[in-house]
C-alpha cells in the first residue's frame, strides 16, 4: 500500500503581478489536518491560496495539493477542495436555502441531494430560522456562517479559508472555530489564513509564517514561542503596577534564581511568569525578524530551520 | 520539539468518492435560474425596463408624432408610431440589456465568482445565465411595448411569418446587446463604470433612421447613420413589420449582429478566465 500524498507539496513556488514578486521561492510540505498560514496584510496568504486552489497560475517551482498538480488536474482537485475566499461568497439576492442548493447543484448533486445536504448544513450552522432570509439582509457574522456552510457542502477533503474570521465578533468566531475543529475530527484537512495570532494558536497543529512571500519559520504554536526564546519574570506591587521585568531562559532553575533573586530585593511583591505569546513571535518574525532588512541581505540570527 | 507528521486522519467517508462534476446544461440551467431570480427581486429594475420604453414610446408618438411626416402624406399619430415602433423596441433591449453590465461587474468584483471558479463545472455558464436572464427581461419588455402600441391604435396586416421574421431580428439584437454588455461589465472596473460605458451605446438607436428618415440629417450624421448596425436593422424591421420584403437589410443586419457577437466572445473568452476579484 502506498503512502497516501501529503496535503500540500510546494517547491520553489514563484508569482509576480506584473514584475512584482510576490511568492518569492516558497516550499511548504504539510501532511493532513489543520493548518494556519500567518502573516501580515500583503504577505502573499491570498496569492498562495488562489493558486493552491486552482485561481491564478503560477510562474515557477512545483505545486501539489492532495498530490494533484492545481494546473494539470485541474478539474480532479477542484472537486475535492473548496475554497471560502477572503470577501463573502454568497448570492445576496438569494436565500440561504437557495444559496446553498445552487452550491450543491454545482458541484453535481441531483436537485434532492443538494436539498438534504443544504438542510443539514443550515442546521448545524444554527441558520435554519434564517433559511428563507435573503443573503444580503443576513449580519455579518450569519453571513460568513453561510459562506462556510456553502463550503462545505459538497464534504471536501480540503477545505481552504482565507482569513475566515476577520470581521466576526467573539461569538461567532467561536462558534466557527467550533467547525473547524469538528471537520478535523471527520478527518478533513483544513488550511487557514489568519492575521489573527490567537486563531492560528486556538486551532491549528501547525502553524506557518508568511511573509514577504517566503516561509520564515513553521511548526507547532509551542515551537515557534521558543523561538522568542524564555520566559519574563514581571514583578508587581500590591496594587498590581508592575515594578520590573526580568528576563530568563525559561528553564527552571533560572526562574527559580530569578525568582529567588527578586524576593530578596522585593518582599513584600507577587510575581507573575509571561510566556511569550504568538504576538511576540509575529513581531520578532516579520518586523525584528531578517525578512524586515531591506535589501533583503539577511542573517537568520533566531529562526529555526523552516519544518517541511 | 515533537513529531510533527501527525497520523494521517481517515477520510471523510463521502469524501473519497470520486468527484462529480455539473455538465455545461446543469450549471446553464441553474445560473439561469439564479439570474432570473435576481431580476424578478429587483422589481424597479424590471419595472424600468418596461415602463422607459413604453413612456419613450408615448412621447414620441404624442409630442413629435404630429408633425413629422415620414409617409407620402400629412403628418399623423399612428403613421409615427408604426414608424418608431421597432426603434423603440431596439432602444429598449439597450435599456433592458445594461443590466447586464452591472450584475457582471457585480459578480466579477465580489467574492462570489471566485468560490464558482473553484468548482468543478464550466464557471463560464455564469455569463450564460445572465444572458439568458436579460433575453427573457427584454423580451417580456418587447412584448409589453408591442401591446401598449396595440392598445393606443397601433394595426398591421403583415403576415404572421414576417411578423416572426422582424420579432427574430429584434431578438437577435437584444442578445447581441446583451451579450455586448456582459463584456463590457467584465472590462468595467466597477458596476458604476459598467453602466457609464453602457450608457454611450444607448444613444445608437437614435443616430440611425430609427426616429427620423436619414435623408433629412446633415450630410456626417447621415454618413454615420447610414453605416451603423441600427438602421439596416430597424429599415428591416420596419419592412417586415409592414409585410414588405426586407431584402439586403435584413442579411446586413444579420452580418453586423454576427460580427459584434463574435468580437465580444472574444474579447469575453480572453478576459473571463483571467479576471478574479482583487
Ligand atoms: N491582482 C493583483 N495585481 C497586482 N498586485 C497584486 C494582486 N493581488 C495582490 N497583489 C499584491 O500582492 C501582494 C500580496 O497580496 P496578497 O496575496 O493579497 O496578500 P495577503 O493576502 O497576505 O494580504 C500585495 O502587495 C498586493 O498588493
Ligand atoms: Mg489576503
Amino acid at each position: 500500500m502506498t503512502a497516501p500524498p501529503p496535503l500540500l507539496e510546494i517547491r520553489g513556488l514563484r508569482k509576480s503581478y506584473g514584475t512584482r514578486p510576490v511568492l518569492d521561492g516558497l516550499d511548504l510540505v504539510l501532511p493532513p489536518g489543520i493548518h494556519a498560514l500567518l502573516g501580515p496584510n500583503g504577505a502573499g496568504k491570498t496569492t498562495l491560496i488562489k493558486i493552491l486552489s486552482t485561481l491564478l497560475p503560477h510562474d515557477g517551482g512545483t505545486v501539489r495539493v492532495l498530490g494533484l498538480d492545481p494546473r494539470r488536474d485541474r478539474r480532479r482537485l477542484q472537486g475535492l477542495l473548496s475554497l471560502t475566499g477572503q470577501f463573502a461568497a454568497v448570492d445576496g439576492a438569494l436565500t440561504c436555502t437557495e444559496n446553498l442548493e445552487m452550491i450543491g447543484r454545482l458541484f453535481g448533486l441531483p436537485g434532492s441531494l443538494a436539498r438534504t445536504r443544504a438542510a443539514e448544513q443550515l442546521e448545524r450552522f444554527e441558520l435554519t430560522r434564517a433559511r428563507s432570509t435573503r443573503a444580503a439582509t443576513l449580519s455579518g457574522g450569519m453571513r460568513r456562517k453561510l459562506d462556510i456552510a456553502a463550503g462545505l457542502l459538497s464534504r471536501p477533503r480540503l477545505v481552504i479559508l482565507d482569513e475566515p474570521t476577520t470581521g466576526l465578533d467573539t461569538r461567532s468566531r467561536q462558534v466557527l472555530w467550533e467547525e473547524i475543529r469538528g471537520l478535523a475530527a471527520e478527518g478533513t484537512s483544513v488550511l487557514l489564513t489568519t492575521q489573527y495570532l490567537e486563531e492560528a494558536d486556538a486551532l491549528a497543529e501547525q502553524v506557518h509564517v508568511l511573509d514577504r512571500g517566503r516561509i520564515v519559520a513553521g511548526g507547532t504554536t509551542q515551537e515557534l514561542k521558543a523561538l522568542v526564546g524564555g520566559a519574563v519574570v514581571r514583578i508587581l506591587d500590591q496594587d498590581g503596577a508592575v515594578l520590573e521585568e526580568l528576563a530568563t531562559t525559561g528553564t527552571a532553575p533560572d526562574l527559580a534564581a530569578r525568582l529567588a533573586e527578586a524576593a530578596h530585593r522585593f518582599p513584600t511583591a507577587t510575581a507573575s511568569i509571561h510566556r511569550p505569546t504568538l504576538d511576540d513571535v509575529f513581531l520578532h518574525l516579520t518586523e525584528a525578524g531578517p525578512s524586515a532588512d531591506p535589501d533583503g541581505a539577511a542573517t537568520a540570527p533566531s529562526v529555526a530551520p523552516v519544518r517541511v | 520539539m515533537s513529531a510533527l507528521a501527525p497520523a494521517a486522519p481517515a477520510l471523510h467517508p463521502a469524501a473519497s468518492a470520486e468527484p462529480r462534476a455539473a455538465s455545461f446544461l446543469t450549471g446553464t440551467l441553474v445560473l439561469s435560474r439564479r439570474s432570473l431570480l435576481h431580476s424578478f427581486r429587483d422589481p424597479e429594475s424590471v419595472l424600468m425596463a418596461v415602463l422607459l420604453p413604453v413612456m419613450m414610446m408615448l412621447i414620441f408618438v404624442y409630442v413629435l408624432g404630429g408633425a413629422m411626416s415620414v409617409g407620402d402624406g400629412a403628418p399623423s399619430h399612428g403613421e409615427y408610431l408604426a414608424y418608431v415602433l421597432p426603434a423603440i423596441a431596439l432602444t429598449s433591449a439597450g435599456f433592458g440589456a445594461s443590466f447586464t453590465a452591472v450584475v457582471v461587474s457585480n459578480d466579477m468584483t465580489t467574492g462570489l465568482i471566485d468560490r464558482l471558479r473553484t468548482m468543478p463545472f464550466p464557471a463560464v455558464t455564469v455569463l450564460l445565465g445572465h444572458t439568458v436572464a436579460s433575453l427573457v427581461r427584454n423580451l417580456l419588455a418587447t412584448v409589453v411595448v408591442v401591446l401598449v402600441a396595440l392598445a393606443v391604435g397601433y394595426r398591421t396586416d403583415a403576415p404572421l411569418l414576417s411578423l416572426l421574421g422582424a420579432f427574430g431580428l429584434i431578438a437577435l439584437w437584444i442578445l447581441v446587446i446583451t451579450v455586448v454588455f456582459a463584456t463590457l461589465g467584465m472590462l468595467a472596473g466597477s458596476a458604476e463604470a459598467a453602466s457609464g460605458y453602457g450608457f454611450i451605446l444607448l444613444f445608437l438607436p437614435y443616430l440611425s433612421s430609427g426616429y427620423a428618415p436619414v435623408e433629412t440629417m446633415p450630410g456626417w450624421l447621415r454618413a454615420f447613420a447610414e453605416h451603423q448596425p441600427m438602421t439596416p436593422l430597424i429599415d428591416a424591421a420596419r419592412a417586415l413589420m409592414d409585410g414588405q420584403a426586407a431584402g439586403a437589410d435584413a442579411l446586413v443586419s444579420v452580418v453586423w449582429c454576427t460580427g459584434l457577437i463574435t468580437i465580444a466572445l472574444v474579447v469575453a473568452g480572453y478576459v473571463f478566465p483571467r479576471r478574479t476579484s482583487r
